[in-house]
């Protein structure tokens, strides 16, 4: 086998809620009262356009979660295959000339020469102090002040072409399944989507995506010759950076909840449901956690977590696994800091939905506890769940950023927008200014906040029976 | 009221003890004094005595729960439950690894906190409901509309970059405020400036969408048509009717951030070099002092519950609607 796959912690984790989400989804789609809200949401323009912005980071999140080490080229003496004990992951092999594209030091976006003065000696002998060329960005340029500024029209050219046309194949491709499946001519659907006439607002996922397919392309065409946003402080590309750092920022918006939602749904209801002692008992567990302040009870948590490392540093295979527990311990102590809200959220609606006539009559004609809190009282507090869920997304991905720049964050080896910042945050005072690692933090944290906090806006509309028929 | 400001005191002290018994398992007993000091003083080569007068020096070589060599009420006392984490009830923290009395830095530190966290709220608050009102009134247009998406936007942007953004702007290219630092007494006020600004400016998308809400909820309720109804002009409805019933949650909304004010913010404070508890904090967490971490995780509790009670009360007082029992 070339490679062998490497499960981490976090991966087996994402898997589990992909499954768990195809599930979901199975199930919604059989259930009328669950299709409706999510009709609600893929009918709103900006509904669709926010999904498939985060679509596209969740395809590159999932890329990066896939991890394997390859097989060394040379076997040992004793034929034995060996491995390389650097773990990489898809999007590592997909980015590989990123990677692999090493300059010495800072050098700015679309440089041809590194951002500081360096000693060069000249082929007559003498010493000049000049900015040196740069090893790989735009390398292939004879006379990079004259060729330059044409060579980058004219790869950002052929990106534009690239996008377009795989844009066109998924666009025809959808009028086609779209068309097969209303029984309607081509040319009909065709022109009813570009005039916004259907339901699904198709137009605007269509100009989305488009928007994000040339993106792609032309900085994908561009990177392989240029650093398109540059490089940092030890000569790594800082694009590259920026799209490993997706995958962090997404585990901390997912995973914290999924791992704080077993306890927060239980626990809420029960303490909604049954009253008495249990509901003392839990309302004085989440008053005691909740008063503590989250930031500190994080650092606490993690300063304690960095004792036992050091003093355990021989349990851990390799950093990558180390720096994985580490997100995984942080995902939990986020989810132990933010399920008090939900916890309360679910306790009241309990307290509610118990009076209500059908869970009476339920508790009348003897019908268990259990059975109860799974058929009556957790479908309808699933709305609550759900709402939650999109609208921590977003606090999390920022909250992330802060941590790191506290260094209570996620390990400083992993890659992670805050970790960028952080690093990054004394170059606005150099002079020359090296703007580009915080800026392209800033985009890509910015663009998948803003889209999260869209959709979460959309999806509380949909869901919120107060809402409806507004 | 008196008796139910008592109950609610009294119902303080086990989540208090809580806390305590919290801090307690995370700092002492998942990692043992010894883990802390092998860590403090370097993994390797460290010797048993270095150890052990590192925890002399800082009280830790005492017993856990039980000292069975001291005799009588000693041995319940002398302990580092009762020694590190008892003591904290009445408000003695003991003090840091450099010597100093964590007590003490803490009443110094608090008021460069206050001198930022109270200006950020005030003008925080006036503008957020200043501007939360004009969009409510030329709701449904285009101003409206504008306005949401602008703040959506501004909410998506991370506190560090308005920090990072603030500073770069106005005080390395427009030289109008020092970029960090502090002064003794009136003095400060020019380092306040910029980090006023900034904690005001990162606090508008969330705060003006949060207020515009409220606003929007309370101006679809029956009084406010009945105010219509009988011919009162759209800006004395929205400010003697809408204004004065949405000033409820509002108010109750500032008043239990009241108290944690003096915690002060961490970001804000060591970017600005502010010497206030934030900043403390900070430097506490990147030395690992975790005597000073303790104290401020107990004081930040105590803080809190202090803002529960003081909301319930602020209730009662502003909302006739409301009896405490």
């Amino acid at each position: 086998m070339p490679l062998i796959p490497v499960v981490l912690w976090t991966d087996a984790l994402v898997f589990l809620l992909l499954a768990v989400t195809a599930l979901f989804a199975v199930w919604a789609a059989r259930h009328e009262h669950l299709r409706a809200p999510w009709r609600r949401v893929v009918r709103s323009r900006i509904g669709v356009a926010t999904l498939v912005v985060l679509s596209a980071y969740a395809v590159v999140g999932l890329l990066d979660t896939v991890h394997f080490r390859l097989k060394l080229d040379r076997a040992d003496e004793s034929g034995e295959v060996r491995y390389a004990p650097e773990v990489l992951s898809l999007l590592d092999l997909a980015l590989s000339g990123l990677r692999e594209r090493q300059e010495k030091t800072y050098s700015a976006p679309f440089a041809t020469h590194l951002h500081a003065k360096e000693a060069l000696d000249q082929p007559d002998g003498t010493v000049i102090r000049d900015y040196p060329r740069l090893q790989h960005g735009g390398a292939h340029l004879a006379d990079p002040e004259r060729d330059r500024a044409w060579d980058i029209a004219w790869r950002s050219l052929i990106g534009l072409v690239q996008g377009l046309i795989l844009w066109a194949l998924l666009a025809a491709g959808l009028v086609w399944w779209l068309a097969r499946r209303h029984g309607q001519p081509f040319d009909a659907v065709r022109n009813r989507i570009l005039k916004g006439q259907t339901q699904i607002p198709w137009r605007t996922a269509l100009g989305t995506l488009g928007l994000v397919l040339v993106l792609a392309f032309v900085i994908g065409e561009l990177a392989l010759k240029y650093h398109v946003l540059g490089t940092d402080k030890v000569g790594e590309d800082v694009l590259y950076q920026a799209l490993k750092s997706i995958r962090t920022g997404l585990l901390i918006g997912t995973l914290t909840t999924l791992i704080m939602l077993p306890a927060a749904i239980l626990l809420g209801i029960m303490a909604g449901y049954f009253r008495g002692w249990i509901d003392d008992l839990i309302q004085y567990l989440y008053t005691t956690l909740n008063s503590i302040p989250g930031v500190l009870l994080i650092a606490a948590t993690i300063l304690m977590l960095q004792v036992y490392m050091s003093n355990h540093a021989d349990e851990f295979a390799s950093l990558v696994e180390r720096a994985d527990l580490r997100l995984l311990f942080l995902c939990l102590i986020l989810g132990v800091t933010s399920w008090t809200g939900l916890c309360r959220l679910l306790r009241g609606e309990a307290l509610k939905l118990r009076e209500i006539d059908y869970v009476q009559a339920a508790q009348a004609l003897g019908v268990g506890h259990f059975t109860i809190i799974a058929r009556h009282i957790l479908p309808n507090v699933m709305h609550i769940v759900l709402i939650t869920l999109v609208l921590d997304f977003s606090g999390l991905v920022l909250a992330e950023a802060v941590l790191s720049y506290v260094n209570i964050g996620v390990d400083p080896t992993m890659n992670s927008w805050g970790n960028m910042i952080n690093s990054a945050r004394l170059e606005l005072a150099r002079d020359p200014i090296v703007w580009w690692s915080l800026a392209a933090a800033f985009l890509f944290m910015f663009t998948l906040v803003l889209a999260a906090n869209l959709f979460a806006d959309v999806v509380r509309d949909a869901f919120d029976p107060r809402l409806r028929g507004v | 009221m008196t008796a139910y400001i008592v109950r609610r005191l009294l119902y303080a002290i086990p989540i208090l003890i809580g806390v305590n018994l919290l801090t307690f398992m995370l700092f002492f007993v998942v990692n043992s004094p010894d883990d802390m000091a092998r860590m403090h003083l370097g993994q390797k080569r460290v010797t048993e005595e270095a150890i052990q007068s590192w925890k002399a020096e800082r009280g830790y070589d005492r017993p856990l729960l039980y000292n069975a060599e001291a005799d009588g009420l000693a041995s319940l006392t002398d302990t580092i439950l009762f020694q590190k984490s008892v003591k904290l009830f009445v408000f003695q923290f003991g003090s840091s690894d450099d010597g100093r009395d964590i007590g003490y830095d803490i009443s110094q530190r608090m008021w460069p906190s206050l001198a930022i966290a109270v200006p950020v709220l005030l003008i925080g608050l006036a503008f957020n409901i200043s501007y939360a009102l004009f969009i409510v009134f030329f709701r449904a247009t285009y101003v409206d509309i504008g306005s949401v998406v602008l703040l959506v936007a501004m909410m998506s942007i991370s506190g560090l970059f308005y920090i990072i953004g603030g500073q770069f702007l106005i005080g390395k290219l427009w030289h109008l405020a020092p970029i960090s630092g502090y002064d003794q007494g009136l003095n400060a006020w020019k380092f306040l400036i910029l980090p006023v600004i900034v904690g005001v400016v990162a606090g508008i998308g969330s705060g003006t969408r949060w207020y515009r809400t409220l606003f929007l909820e309370e101006i679809g309720r029956d009084y406010v048509r009945t105010a219509r109804a009988k011919g009162l002009s759209e800006r004395v409805v929205l400010f003697r009717h809408v204004l004065r019933n949405a000033l409820i949650p509002i108010l109750t909304g500032v008043v239990v951030v009241l108290p944690l004010l003096f915690m002060g913010s961490l970001i804000t404070e060591s970017f600005f070099g502010i010497p206030g508890l934030g900043s403390y904090t900070i430097d506490a967490i990147s030395n690992q002092d975790f005597a000073i971490v303790r104290a401020m995780v107990f004081l930040g509790a105590v803080l809190y519950i202090l803002g529960l009670i003081l909301t319930d009360i602020s209730y009662t007082l502003v909302d006739p609607r409301v009896r405490l029992q």
